[in-house]
């Protein structure tokens, strides 16, 4: 499904991604995890297309990240670089996604499509509500709804947990983990959260501009592997929120420490 | 000789094509958060008037090309550093100025073009300018396809990108249209409050527009009832052009601060 072999990157003097090699199985929930600085935003832009590679090659369901279709992936951004002052309701916003343009009008049938999306996420009584008085969750909810409702292959996600509040990254995580296992689609997730990678990812590739580990989330993200990314092993100190592990059921997950 | 009627008509007609045009780009510009760069623009068109008029050329036709290259400019040089926009257009919009200065300072008699591009001036509406008018807003409507487009990556360009605009010749057709806008309009409105002209009405539709369509729609409503009412005042009043548009546009902005804090908004919210 994904294949990424010696990728390099750099910008100027400095290296981004230096021969990063890794492949990844449809259906898995990848955590791309690692400090600031270490590449994962990079990687996600070069699979989005987004940004040129010095050398190396990506293949993306059976294609380059600039030939594949955008139909087949669901991207949902940070929400906090969104621009929330953009006059728009939900509902327009995943019909942009659906149509991959702005939405001058929207008929019934696209409408009533959009709304499904929105349900499927829990939240098809915010339709009409405006970006700017949704919260960052139920945002980061309508931007899911807009992802799936192209009927994604590959869903890619960026530090989906920034910006939102701990009840609600929870409620995303629950959804996520529905949308992999339910509807088999494969997710690539960046983000810094490792306790998050560990409970929620059923594979990690752990990135410190150099690749330091790739595979089943547990032993990836183990202390050792940490220590070498970090500088520190994963402890938990900063999340007082629990995660739930549907990738190891009937063995709870421990942080260390 | 043409009848005062007629006189009046053209120039209405005139005003309410230009405003047609500015408020439709100005709902990209106002929602891009790039109000300065009409400002930029404007000071650059009076580079290109100065230039015109030390060659003994029609000034517009100086002027255009003038400001449509400091427009490419400013896009250019945003993209190949990392100023942030509103330095890269001052820069722009102080080096127009200087040369528009130094320009004026070598043509030998007073020249009463330069007032009339600063300030603006109905006298100036002849039929050509109402074919220019005219020519300006079939191309904005020639453009309407791109609504959808320009529409997307002004909410979010990483998702126009991904999706496969070309955001970057998207963004240098819309600098280019919003400079030819600018020019046209410069000798009827005036520099010094052609941002204005292109940044109220769109300001004034956000403040009571759920969505990006009727944003646009009610800035083309304001834009074209404003200059055409200003214009009217003006003619009728004896006052200059520019500052009676504004004025109407200002009045207009108040009453859709009034409804906003009324709670008022289209289409409406739930």
């Amino acid at each position: 499904m994904l294949k990424v072999e010696s990728l390099t990157v750099r910008f100027g003097k400095l290296t981004a991604l230096d021969n990063v090699s890794f492949a990844l199985q449809g259906g898995e929930f990848l955590a791309v995890v690692g400090p600031n600085g270490s590449g994962k935003s990079t990687l996600l832009k070069c699979l989005l297309g987004l940004q040129r590679i010095d050398s190396g090659s990506i293949s993306l369901l059976g294609h380059s990240p600039e030939d594949l279709p955008s139909s087949r992936i669901g991207y949902v951004p940070q929400v906090k670089t969104l621009d929330r002052s953009f006059p728009a309701s939900s509902c327009e916003l995943v019909v942009s996604g659906l149509r991959r343009r702005w939405p001058w009008r929207i008929p019934p049938a696209e409408h009533e499509r959009a709304e499904a999306a929105l349900r499927q996420v829990g939240i098809g009584h915010l339709s009409h509500r405006a970006l700017s008085a949704l919260s960052g969750g139920e945002l980061q909810r309508v931007y899911l709804a807009r992802a799936l409702a192209r009927e994604p292959e590959v869903l890619v996600l960026d530090e989906p947990a920034t910006g939102i509040d701990a009840t609600a990254e929870q409620d995303m995580y629950d959804i996520l983990d529905r949308v992999n296992r339910e509807m088999g689609v494969t997710i690539i997730m960046v983000t810094h959260d490792w306790l998050a990678a560990r409970h929620h990812c059923s594979h990690a590739l752990l990135l410190k501009n150099v690749l330091i580990a790739s595979g089943p989330s547990l032993p990836a993200l183990n202390d050792a592997n940490m220590a070498l990314a970090f500088g520190h092993a994963g402890h938990d100190h900063a999340h007082g929120h629990s995660h739930s592990h549907p990738h190891e059921s009937g063995q709870p997950e421990q942080p260390d420490g | 000789m043409d009848s005062m009627l007629a006189i009046f008509l053209r120039i209405v007609a005139c005003g309410m094509l230009i405003g047609f045009s500015a408020s439709y780009y100005g709902a990209f510009v106002v929602q891009r958060g790039m109000s300065f760069l009409g400002n930029g623009l404007a000071h650059a068109a009076f580079g290109g008037v100065a230039l015109g008029i030390l060659l003994g050329q029609e000034p517009l036709y100086v002027a255009l090309p003038f400001t449509v290259l400091a427009a490419l400019g400013i896009n250019w040089l945003r993209e190949h550093t990392k100023l942030a926009a509103d330095s890269v257009i001052g820069l722009f919009f102080a080096l127009s100025m200087a040369l528009g200065i130094i320009f004026l300072s070598r043509v030998p008699t007073y020249s009463q073009d330069a007032m009339t591009y600063l300030f603006g001036s109905l006298l100036s509406v002849g039929v050509t300018e109402l074919w220019i008018s005219a020519a300006l807003a079939v191309l904005t409507v020639a453009t309407f396809p791109l609504w959808p487009r320009w529409a997307y990556s002004t909410f979010d360009r990483e998702s126009a990108r991904i999706d496969g605009q070309r955001i970057r010749r998207e963004d240098y057709l819309l600098s280019v249209l919003i400079a030819v806008n600018v020019v046209v309009a410069a000798k009827l409105v005036g520099i010094v409050l052609l941002s204005a002209f292109l940044v109220i009405p769109a300001a004034a539709a956000r403040l009571v527009s759920a969505s990006f369509a009727m944003m646009t729609t009610l800035s083309v409503g304001i834009g074209v009832f404003s200059v055409a009412a200003g214009f009217a005042i003006s003619y009728q009043a004896d006052l200059p052009s520019g500052a009676c548009v504004v004025l109407t546009q200002i009045l207009l902005f108040a009453l859709m601060f009034a409804l906003n804090k009324g709670g008022i908004k289209w289409p409406r919210e739930i």
